[in-house]
């Protein structure tokens, strides 16, 4: 009879769910650097105590000041998004379905991609407007060109057998887009989202930046300028928060839609 | 209905995949097309269907197509293409949709047909959480919601485990037992082709010339597995295809 066991050697590499790990991690490092400004060995010139970040925080909210910097925010980014993502979804789907589109604009958009969007913000106060024009139009077009490039992506992975299929039972073109090749691109469309609306949080922040007087832009700015690094830090955490939020929110939406996924 | 082939050329590039085809398929019939892998089997099918255009060579249909057809010429494919985002019902719905038919009627087709596949119970199932046996069972039900003229299978058994794939067989003959339907059955699986052939067309490797046309005597329904008349047809398959099988294997894909 064998006497020796067979060794064990299939496990690891396979990503698997633990729950907390990320968050304590982000605690560690948080109590890390309140032992470190407390004790000394972190000036406070260096990083601001996290105690006192969240104080400044809590002031923000009790005073209302967080809601006038935050609304104007948060209207701008949706304002901006919203027109530049369903501009880049229908672009996008354009672009997947039609050769002489995809001819003329792949090389428009590659061409503007890289364009740092905040430099064009002169540009876009002479042609908009000082005011909420121009930031809307620098968060739309910073949003616009990744998720052209998600949608016809994932126009493109589309299974060609599912378009097929539909024609071979004689449906319109219509319904074979209505049908198959959205919800088939639906999953990539999404995940451009994500990169989509984190361009439009860093957009915002730079276009409030430059010139507006509410907002968490303008907040961490003068923060900045007087090197009162609570305050920098509390702007800091709202948009951090934005992100995870925002993050979250497309998370639950993939959820709903994305159910046949499994 | 029946359809014809005349002179069917096609090729890729300087690659000459199909090669003056002439087949007839009578109405009611099943025809089986076999031959080694890359003899351009898949090609004349999707030709058949008008999903591809031959550069020479014309494929007609002739008769009319029955009462309450939706589609002629309907296909069910090797990989099920099913819409991972709807369930049993809504596949089966979808190619429906396009043809205004009162609610109620949809209702009812949709109810008969996954009776007739033995699906009623797995209506709001999503393809995922079928096995593949079951995928392709509402691939068919979906053709035959359309109540297809000609049925056009391009190896609709071969992505299936050998279990699945007999009893699938013996539901396909079901099928046409109980409405006889013209077919086309595109396989490289000689059993199945002497299962389910009335006549079994038999395509060289590439460029595909038809070699032989072959009569497959008795019923289907009195076809079983083992029994020897068809083992001897098969085998009579297997000598006329072995030595291309054997040459096509060896060939570069894109050689």
């Amino acid at each position: 009879m064998p006497e020796i066991r067979v060794p064990f050697r299939g496990g690891g590499f396979r990503p698997e769910a633990r729950r907390g790990t990320g968050i304590a991690v982000f605690l560690l490092l948080l109590f890390l650097i309140e032992w470190g400004t407390r004790t000394g060995w972190i000036s406070n010139l260096t990083l601001p105590r996290p105690s006192d970040v969240a104080a400044t925080l809590g002031d923000l909210a009790r005073s209302g000041a967080l809601w006038t910097h935050l609304l104007p925010s948060l209207s701008r980014l949706a304002v901006g998004s919203v027109l530049g993502i369903s501009a880049g979804i229908g672009v996008g789907v354009l672009i997947g379905l039609f050769s002489y589109i995809r001819a003329g604009l792949v090389p428009l958009v590659a061409a503007i991609f890289p364009i740092p969007k905040i430099a064009l913000l002169p540009l876009f106060v002479i042609w908009f407007g000082i005011d909420e024009g121009s930031k809307y139009a620098l968060i739309a077009l910073g949003t616009f060109t990744p998720t052209v490039v998600a949608t016809y992506g994932a126009v493109d992975n589309v299974d060609r057998g599912l378009i097929r299929m539909g024609q071979s039972f004689g449906l319109g073109w219509w319904s074979i887009v209505r049908k198959i090749v959205l919800p088939g691109a639906l999953p990539g469309i999404l995940s451009g989202l994500r990169v989509s609306l984190a361009i439009g949080i860093i957009l915002l922040v730079a276009a409030e930046m430059l010139g507006a007087e509410h907002g968490i832009g303008a907040y961490i700015l003068q923060a900045g300028a007087l090197y009162d690094l609570e305050r920098l830090f509390a702007g800091v955490v709202i948009l951090s928060c934005l992100g995870v939020l925002t993050s979250w929110a497309i998370g639950k939406i993939e959820k709903r839609l994305l159910v046949w996924r499994g | 209905m029946e359809l014809a082939v005349r002179g069917l050329t096609h090729c890729y590039g300087d690659m000459v995949v199909l090669d003056d085809v002439s087949l007839h398929i009578p109405a009611g019939e099943i025809l089986c097309v076999v031959g080694p892998s890359g003899c351009g089997k898949s090609t004349l099918l999707r030709m058949l269907g008008g999903l591809e255009q031959p550069d020479w060579g014309e494929v007609l249909q002739g008769g009319t197509p029955p009462e309450g057809c939706l589609n002629p010429l309907t296909y069910v494919f090797q990989d099920f293409a099913l819409l991972p985002w709807r369930s049993v019902a809504g596949n089966i719905s979808l190619v429906l949709e396009d043809h205004r038919l009162p609610g109620d009627r949809v209702r009812a087709i949709i109810e008969d047909v996954l009776a007739r596949t033995r699906l009623s119970d797995f209506h709001d199932a999503l393809p995922r959480q079928l096995s593949g046996g079951m995928k392709q069972r509402v691939a068919i039900a979906r053709a035959l919601a359309v109540n297809p003229a000609v049925m056009l299978l391009d190896e609709p058994l071969s992505a299936l485990d050998a279990q699945t794939r007999e009893l699938l067989m013996e539901d396909l003959v079901a099928l046409w037992e109980r409405q006889p339907f013209t077919g086309v059955y595109v396989t490289h699986n000689l059993a199945e082709a002497v299962r389910l052939g009335h006549r079994i067309a038999v395509l060289s490797r590439r460029p595909g010339r038809v070699r032989e046309v072959i009569e497959v005597p008795g019923t289907l329904s009195e076809r079983h597995a083992g029994d020897a008349g068809l083992e001897a047809i098969q085998a009579h398959l297997w000598a006329l295809m072995r030595d291309e099988a054997v040459a096509a294997d060896l060939e570069l894909l894109d050689a």
